[in-house]
């Protein structure tokens, strides 16, 4: 296990290292600049910031100061919020978001695993069809629409919920909702068809000709293999879920660092754009990291290399 | 089994402690509330201006939210009164000299800052040298250019003692007092500035200002809450709320909620599809904004380098369905660049209505127009636009701007001129338009202050802003001369000349006049807005 970690940890830096270069070649590419706005500004001051921020040196040597700054845990600043640290924006930021990321996905495996399963038991019938219907809407409706929605509907038409902030719990129902409903859905149809898989496989029957009871059967035998795919699937999805959701934190003025993923990207922040991309891979990596090792856990079969 | 499967789960929890999930409340984040000004309690009024400033430091700012921000935090030796003309600040009176070019202000006795400490005329002399010294890097410092060694970067501003503050201007420039309530013009604290040039204005603390109210928090992309500040020169005079809070939400659709809701009193913007339905509605308001949306050409590139296809695609367009259909705002349809709302050398009498129109904008005037523009087009070697080839049309992404592009394409086809609509993301296309790499483009332009030489100065050769790549002698010798002039009379006569040169190339292409549109709620009383756009809610009550 100790060799395992070691191993896994040193790729983890190497694959972080291989994004932080390849986004900090590729955002140089994208054209426009993080100095320009409808009204131009004049050389001189263009100059003087591009000379404040070091822009004005080749990439190559830019690369090479940015990759030194960070080795040292330092990200930069931001270009746009001039005066911010990246480690202070991130680092106020992200627990927002985690912090309503960690409540949606528990509603998540909470609802989602269940619904999965009781869909499976009941393939075919109209509990069912029930389920896979509202599970196939959870993902084909756009986080926008769902949030919008659940916006009007309970903030404005029926007055029992807030619809900005999260400065009380009540503030916290909709845009979890909004924030879960996705995964909910996908879950539902990921248990779905793993719990049909395991249930028509022979050790199955075999338990039941051994005369185990049907819960048993289930807890014990097809649940714990079923599950395995939803695992699969949470490791990206918490880093994702975690890092906080652009639409949801738009509409529901929540300040977390969902918002900051595109807007870095609109405004051609650069210190921000590298800053939260490595820290998504960062957070991606270890879920990654996380999720194998409750593999091992959950199928002692599972070796890890 | 359950234990090992519930892992995950505990591993989730642990998370969300670690992450907080336990706090009641996170910091600075109450539920905002709109009380009315008559108890005996604090009061506090909850408004919207915009989203997260992007820097709030007086010489920094360039957006028109970020100053509403500043004109609660700061005052200039001018400030601006519900008409928009400039009234005495932090300066009690000022002296013109004969010639026009020196101003001598004289501050109000004992000023302070929000701190406590005196404000001299040395802050002014200090903040605006700063503003426009290259360090500072601020997008505004050419609104100093008026001002004598601008071009050297040592402005010729003197403090001779602690109350009088000397100006010396290269040319007589009528709008200088405005000028002086402008934003970039603000005083700031020279020691607290200097301690952190860059983080200065991210912590109430630093955050020292001059005006009615001061920063008590500021929860990034939530909220900021401004308190009185006691130390105003003029503070039993402020009438409004003890705390004013505003909320900086992006949503356009979350703003109308809160404010259905009742959550904020004031709402600076909503979804285009809800005007129609807001229109009438007593809380929806129109003010004239001082701007133009109009269409760059870029002359340099064929076929549009021919005055006379250029004037064809003027005349072509029905501004008034563009306005009624598209913008929906209310907005003006444009027969000029100059817009309504600028006043001329009589100040009872606009810019606009001096100089009239280079063609009819309205719904009577289009089939002349549409005529006109096919005997232009015909003129110019294209009739019925054979031989034209398809011109691409510019814009950035957003719905507003692709329905304009998309009513321009089907307009234009009405004469015979095929068009390709090209939509490029926000930043790439300023790169784009900056660099005249394109034939024909969206564009806008919203005033600095009150006078038309804010629109005409920007067409000048070479200047940053001049994106069709337009150079003509004639117009810059004139503008040149409206600089140097000191008569009213003759420069408001040379800027219509001006005018009158951009329509005799047709250089570019107005579509309509700008309004600025919010919601305000009734209950909302004694607040104002400035030409600009600009907010003032220090003067705000409510009313049960």
């Amino acid at each position: 296990m100790g060799a395992y970690a070691i191993k896994r940890i040193a790729s983890a830096a190497v694959t972080l290292f291989v994004v932080a270069t390849l986004t900090f070649f590729l955002m140089f590419l994208v054209p426009g600049g993080p100095f320009l706005s409808e009204k131009a500004t004049t050389p001189q001051t263009l100059k003087a910031l591009e000379q404040k921020y070091g822009l004005d040196q080749p990439v190559g040597v830019q690369y090479v100061n940015y990759m030194k700054r960070i080795v040292m845990g330092d990200l930069g600043t931001s270009l746009k919020m001039r005066g911010q640290e990246v480690n202070d924006i991130i680092g106020q930021r992200f627990p927002v978001s985690a912090r309503l990321g960690a409540i949606a996905v528990l509603i998540a495996i909470a609802v989602g695993i269940p619904l999965g399963s009781v869909a499976a038991l009941n393939r075919g019938k109209w509990l069912d069809n029930i389920i896979m219907f509202i599970a196939t809407t959870g993902i084909a409706v756009p986080s926008f629409v769902v949030a919008t929605t659940l916006m009007f509907t309970f903030g404005v038409k029926l007055h029992i919920l807030p619809t900005y902030g999260l400065s009380s719990p009540m503030h916290y129902v909709l845009p979890v909702m909004a924030l879960a409903f996705y995964p909910t859905a996908y879950i539902s149809r990921l248990m779905r068809s793993s719990m049909l898989d395991v249930l028509g496989q022979d050790y199955m029957r075999t338990a039941r000709a051994k005369g185990i009871s049907q819960f048993k059967s289930l807890f014990k035998h097809a649940l714990r293999n079923a599950v395995l795919p939803v695992i699969t699937y949470m490791g990206p999805m918490l880093a994702y879920i975690l890092t906080g959701s652009f639409v949801v934190e738009k509409i529901f003025t929540i300040p977390g660092l969902g918002s900051q993923f595109i807007s870095s990207i609109t405004d051609r922040d650069y210190p921000l754009i590298m800053g939260t991309t490595i820290f998504l891979a960062f957070l991606l990596i270890t879920m990654n990291v996380i999720v194998d090792i409750a593999y091992k856990i959950i199928d002692p079969r599972i070796k890890l290399k | 089994m359950k234990r090992k499967m519930g892992i995950l789960l505990v591993m989730l929890i642990i998370l969300a402690l670690f992450t907080g999930a336990c706090r009641d409340q996170p910091p600075g984040q109450q539920t905002p509330k709109n009380t009315p000004t008559s108890s005996a309690q604090q009061t506090e009024i909850t408004v919207h201006v915009g989203p997260e400033p992007d820097i709030i430091d007086p010489a920094l700012n360039s957006a028109v939210d970020g100053a509403t921000l500043l004109i609660h935090a700061f005052e200039g030796l001018m400030t601006l009164d519900q008409n928009g003309t400039p009234i005495y600040g932090q300066a009690e009176s000022c002296e013109q000299s004969d010639d026009g070019l020196t101003y001598t202000f004289k501050l109000r006795e004992g000023l302070k800052w929000s701190d406590g400490k005196p404000l001299t005329a040395q802050d002014f002399v200090w903040s605006w040298k700063r503003a426009v010294s290259p360090d500072t890097a601020a997008d505004y410092e050419y609104m100093f250019e008026s001002i004598e060694g601008y071009a050297e970067g040592n402005l010729n501003v003197t403090a001779p003692d602690d109350r009088t503050v000397v100006v010396k201007l290269v040319a007589p420039t009528p709008y200088f007092l405005e000028l002086c309530a402008f934003p970039t013009f603000f005083p700031v604290r020279q020691d607290v500035v200097e301690a952190e040039p860059d983080t200065w204005t991210l912590n109430p603390s630093t955050y020292i200002g001059n005006g009615p109210y001061m920063l008590q928090e500021w929860a990034h992309d939530s909220h900021m809450i401004f308190t009185k500040n006691p130390n105003y020169w003029n503070a039993s005079a402020i009438t409004g709320p003890d705390k004013l809070r505003f909320l900086l939400m992006s949503d356009d659709n979350a703003i109308l909620a809160a404010f259905q809701n009742g959550e904020i009193l004031f709402a600076d913007s909503m979804p285009n599809d809800e005007i129609d339905a807001w229109r009438d509605k007593p809380e929806f308001n129109l003010e004239g904004q001082l701007g133009t949306y109009y269409i760059s050409f870029n002359v340099q590139k064929a076929p549009l380098n021919n005055p006379l296809v250029r004037k064809a695609l003027v005349l072509a367009v029905d501004r008034d369905y563009i306005v009624t259909n598209i913008g929906k705002a209310g907005q003006q349809p444009a027969g000029a660049y100059v817009p309504t709302g600028l006043s001329d050398a009589n100040p009872v009498m606009e810019f606009r209505d001096v100089g009239g129109d280079y063609y009819d904008p309205s719904r009577q005037g289009y089939q002349a127009n549409l005529e006109a523009a096919k005997k232009a087009l015909a003129d110019a070697g294209y009739p019925n636009g054979e031989g034209l080839g398809t011109i691409e049309y510019l814009y950035n992404e957003g719905t507003g701007h692709q329905l304009v592009g998309e009513a321009l394409q089907a307009m234009w086809k009405d004469i015979g001129v095929n068009i390709t609509l090209i939509s490029q993301e926000w930043n790439t296309f300023l790169n784009t338009r900056k660099n005249g790499e394109y034939q024909i483009a969206r564009n806008g332009w919203l005033g600095d202050y009150n006078d038309p030489i804010s629109f005409l100065d920007m067409w000048v050769t070479g200047s940053g802003n001049n994106d069709a790549q337009w150079s003509n002698k004639e117009y810059d010798a004139i503008i040149a001369q409206v600089k140097a002039s000191s008569d009213k009379n003759e420069r408001m006569q040379l800027m219509h000349q001006a005018e009158d040169t951009i329509f005799d190339e047709w250089m570019l292409c107005p579509i309509y006049y700008y309004v600025d549109i919010f919601l305000k709620s009734q209950k909302l009383q004694g607040f104002y807005s400035s030409p600009l756009g600009y907010k003032y809610f220090m003067y705000s009550t409510v009313q049960q």
